[in-house]
């Protein structure tokens, strides 16, 4: 606009063009460019420094790099192993041990964590004054400590509990002693996978049913009763699959045989310890979030939904619980990952996670950067996975503007 | 509120010509009909309300009842000395009954202070009383402009002087000898002064117009927080020194702070991040409208408002990595948890482990809640200006 020559169109855009390349310090588009170069310049230059450091300081300590380790043999006695595990294996099936024991706590925990924080949350809305109180005296306590001192008192509690041969037992075929946890197991059967896949199959169905009454109520108005088929695929696939394959369904209880019980699950003290830490932990977190979350719906969506005439649950699931999950869902999915990251605090109190395994392998081997890298890549995995599953389902919730 | 508003209602409902004691004892009855009413609403409300109630109840008054048994009536608070150190004899013999303070008694100096020298713990607890003037001068709301960073350095220079001593007549202590509270507080005062800069400027960066910035700053904040820090913890004790050249080394301590500082940073910048979002463009065009260059709008116009909407989240943040210094323990340095820890590995002791921890969780409690109170009131008044 200020520019003197009384030029057309084309020609005023072809000189802010020529504005554009000109090289001056008052031209933006070249100081951002020096800016730039200047640091990325910076950073590569940083990290060719580290680079050759490291490369030096490997030599003269002798210490190999690569990661040619991997295929060596580990002598690594691992105490939980969800894939069948000797010392004599290698580092690299070690390591994928690890990765399987975090997933196991991991994945636990997020599932329990979920269950026990809405109810708390839940709990802390309750009309009851005494309900409410305690749980709020229970999240502000639990998010007021850190979650290492937790783990390490829990442990320690849990090595307090009495041997085997005295172990509480308070609903029959669990035991509590300072040998963990011990459940129940079902024995297992090549029969029982076709029930399952016959599960998963009428669950399929019934949500496809499901989906498609919908699908015809919107389109003509008309309600469709569908619980009896879906009920039917449910339950009665299944039913048939353990009918024709003749499944037996005996239950293995754990017996004291010596000092020591035989039979059913085994939760060790450290899983066990590190799984109950995790979820106290989080679940006082997504506590917060859920009541949070309820409490944004306002007052309002839920006397509308009664003057419609709605039945309450119709009102819980319809009205209230979409609107609350989308305020909820991005801080659980953060949440969900702290605790995955929170697991690596296994290495305190011995539970043989990745962190803890890749830490022993370091010892070992000598090799520190591969081992930090398989840590960090490990984590980056998991946390870029959960992430997108969530990023989806919160996609799927979220408000659709028109 | 309730119970409130029923006082309320039997003020005003007692007739004034009354006699005195039939007026109080109206009072009486008024207050006591009010409280049945208040639990009649709150407690007892339907069946199943009144059957978890009664569930609750019961299961708080046993489970008071056993802690208060173990943690006061049943417990020793000292031990004699023995011919080799203490004698845990009488902790012993209560066989887990009753709590055992006397390890807190015999072992507060070693789990506060670490392995400083016995007589120069006046020094640390100096420090530990300076970092909680320090919070208190930070909470004042009044100091939030240039005397804070002043205040700020002050303190700095106080502790490194009062810990590492060798001048006005101190004695020089090498800081492998430090521990306790103050290795805590240190790491979590100094890292959050250090990251809350280095957040600001990443934040700023990610919303950058330069991509070569902007890719680097997200990726710099992707990275630390996809990862734990206890991996991070690991990295700065064992690789860090490998990434540098032959005869430079880095204290252990500080490394741990440094990796401290890079987890607080990567945080922090989401959180500024957010308020930075939160500002209208309108800000930004109105101060380049006035003719401002970029650091003059971010400094005067963008920040005061983005960094105002973001204190409560902020405050939440300097909670979680308060906590997360605890991590330090893992790599071998012994801050609060990990000398109470080492206190309670001590043969004499051995057993008494529940006690230390209790102790040390009333320590970073006392810490965590006062911080997690005073960013409710925060965020409180922030709204109150808001709606005014």
């Amino acid at each position: 606009m200020s520019d003197a020559k009384p030029g057309t169109h084309g020609s005023r855009a072809r000189d802010e063009a020529a504005r554009g390349r000109r090289i001056s310090w008052s031209n933006p588009a070249f100081r951002g460019l020096v800016w730039q170069v200047l640091a990325v310049g910076l950073v590569a230059a940083g990290l060719a420094w580290l680079v050759v450091n490291t490369h030096e300081n490997l030599e003269s300590r002798r210490i190999a790099s690569g990661f040619g380790f991997l295929g060596n043999e580990a002598g690594l006695p691992i105490g939980e192993h969800l894939i069948s595990y000797a010392p004599t294996d290698t580092y690299l099936r070690v390591l994928l041990v690890g990765v399987l024991n975090t997933l196991r706590v991991a994945v636990a925990g997020i599932v329990l964590a979920t269950v026990l924080g809405t109810l708390i949350g839940l709990a802390r809305l309750s009309r009851n004054w005494l309900l409410s109180r305690l749980s709020a005296v229970y999240v502000e306590v639990v998010r007021d400590l850190p979650l290492l001192l937790q783990l390490l008192l829990l442990y320690t509690l849990l090595q307090g509990l009495p041997p085997p041969r005295q172990a509480l037992n308070p609903i029959a075929g669990v035991y509590l002693s300072n040998r963990g946890l011990i459940l129940p197991a079902l024995e297992w059967h090549a029969a029982h996978g076709w029930v399952l896949l016959a599960l998963l199959l009428g669950a399929a169905g019934a949500f496809t049913c499901g989906r498609w009454a919908t699908a015809r109520q919107m389109a003509d108005g008309r309600p469709r009763i569908v619980w009896p088929f879906a009920l039917g695929l449910v339950l009665g696939l299944p039913a048939l699959a353990a009918i024709l394959t003749g499944a037996s369904w005996s239950i293995e209880w754990p017996e004291l045989k010596g000092f020591n019980f035989r039979g059913g699950v085994n939760l060790s003290p450290e899983y066990f310890a590190l799984l109950l830490g995790l979820v106290l932990y989080t679940a006082a977190f997504i506590a917060e979030i859920v009541r949070a979350g309820v409490l944004s719906v306002r007052r309002g969506q839920w006397e509308a939904a009664q003057a419609l005439g709605l039945r309450p649950r119709v009102i819980l699931s319809r009205v209230v619980l979409p609107q609350a999950l989308r305020v909820i869902i991005p801080p659980v999915t953060s949440q969900y990952l702290n605790l995955t990251k929170n697991s690596s605090l296994a290495v305190a109190i011995g539970f043989q996670d990745i962190v803890s395994i890749a830490n022993t392998t370091i010892n070992q081997t000598g090799q520190a950067v591969e081992g930090i890298a398989i840590i960090m890549a490990v984590y980056l995995t998991i946390s870029l996975s959960i992430s997108l599953f969530m990023n989806w389902y919160n996609r799927r919730v979220a408000l659709v503007e028109r | 509120m309730v119970d409130q508003a029923d006082h309320a209602d039997s003020r005003t409902a007692s007739p004034a010509r009354m006699t005195r004691p039939a007026c109080l004892m109206q009072r009486l009855l008024m207050r006591a009909a009010g409280l049945v009413g208040w639990m009649r609403a709150n407690l007892f409300y339907s069946w199943v309300a009144t059957a978890v109630t009664l569930v609750l109840a019961y299961a708080v008054a046993r489970i008071g009842i056993a802690l208060i048994d173990w943690a006061a009536l049943s417990a020793v608070w000292s031990v004699p000395a023995g011919p080799s150190g203490p004698d845990t004899a009488a902790c012993r013999a209560l066989e887990g009954a009753g709590a055992c303070w006397a390890i807190i008694t015999e072992k507060h100096r070693f789990v506060l202070f670490g392995t400083y020298p016995y007589e120069e713990h006046w020094r640390p607890a100096l420090c530990v009383l300076i970092f909680v003037a320090l919070y208190g001068a930070t909470a004042w709301r009044r100091l939030w402009n240039r005397t804070l960073p002043l205040v700020w350095a002050l303190a700095a220079v106080a502790v490194g002087v009062l810990m590492w001593g060798g001048v006005a007549g101190l004695s020089y202590v090498p800081n492998e000898r430090w521990g306790g509270l103050v290795i805590t507080l240190m790491l979590a005062t100094f890292g959050l002064a250090f990251a809350f800069p280095l957040a600001i400027l990443v934040a700023l960066g990610r919303r950058s117009s330069l991509p070569a910035i902007r890719m680097l700053c997200v990726l710099y904040v992707e990275l630390i927080r996809g990862v734990p820090l206890i991996s991070l913890l690991f990295m700065a004790s064992v690789v860090l020194p490998l990434f540098l050249p032959d005869g430079m080394t880095i204290d252990k301590l500080l490394r741990a702070q440094i990796a401290i500082t890079l987890f607080a940073g990567a945080y922090l910048a989401e959180v500024v991040r957010g308020g930075l979002q939160a500002i209208p463009k309108g800000q930004y065009e109105a101060a380049d409208v006035l003719g401002f260059g970029y650091w003059t709008k971010i400094r005067l116009i963008i920040l005061p408002q983005a960094l105002r909407i973001v204190i409560p989240p902020l405050v939440n943040t300097f909670i979680g990595i308060f906590k997360d210094t605890s991590l330090v323990l893992v790599i071998g340095i012994f801050d609060l948890l990990g000398a109470g820890k080492m206190a309670a590995m001590e043969p004499a002791w051995q057993g008494f482990a529940i006690e230390v921890f209790i102790f040390c969780g009333l320590v970073y409690f006392s810490f965590c809640f006062a911080m997690s109170r005073y960013s409710q009131r925060l965020e409180q008044d922030l709204r109150l200006h808001e709606t005014r």
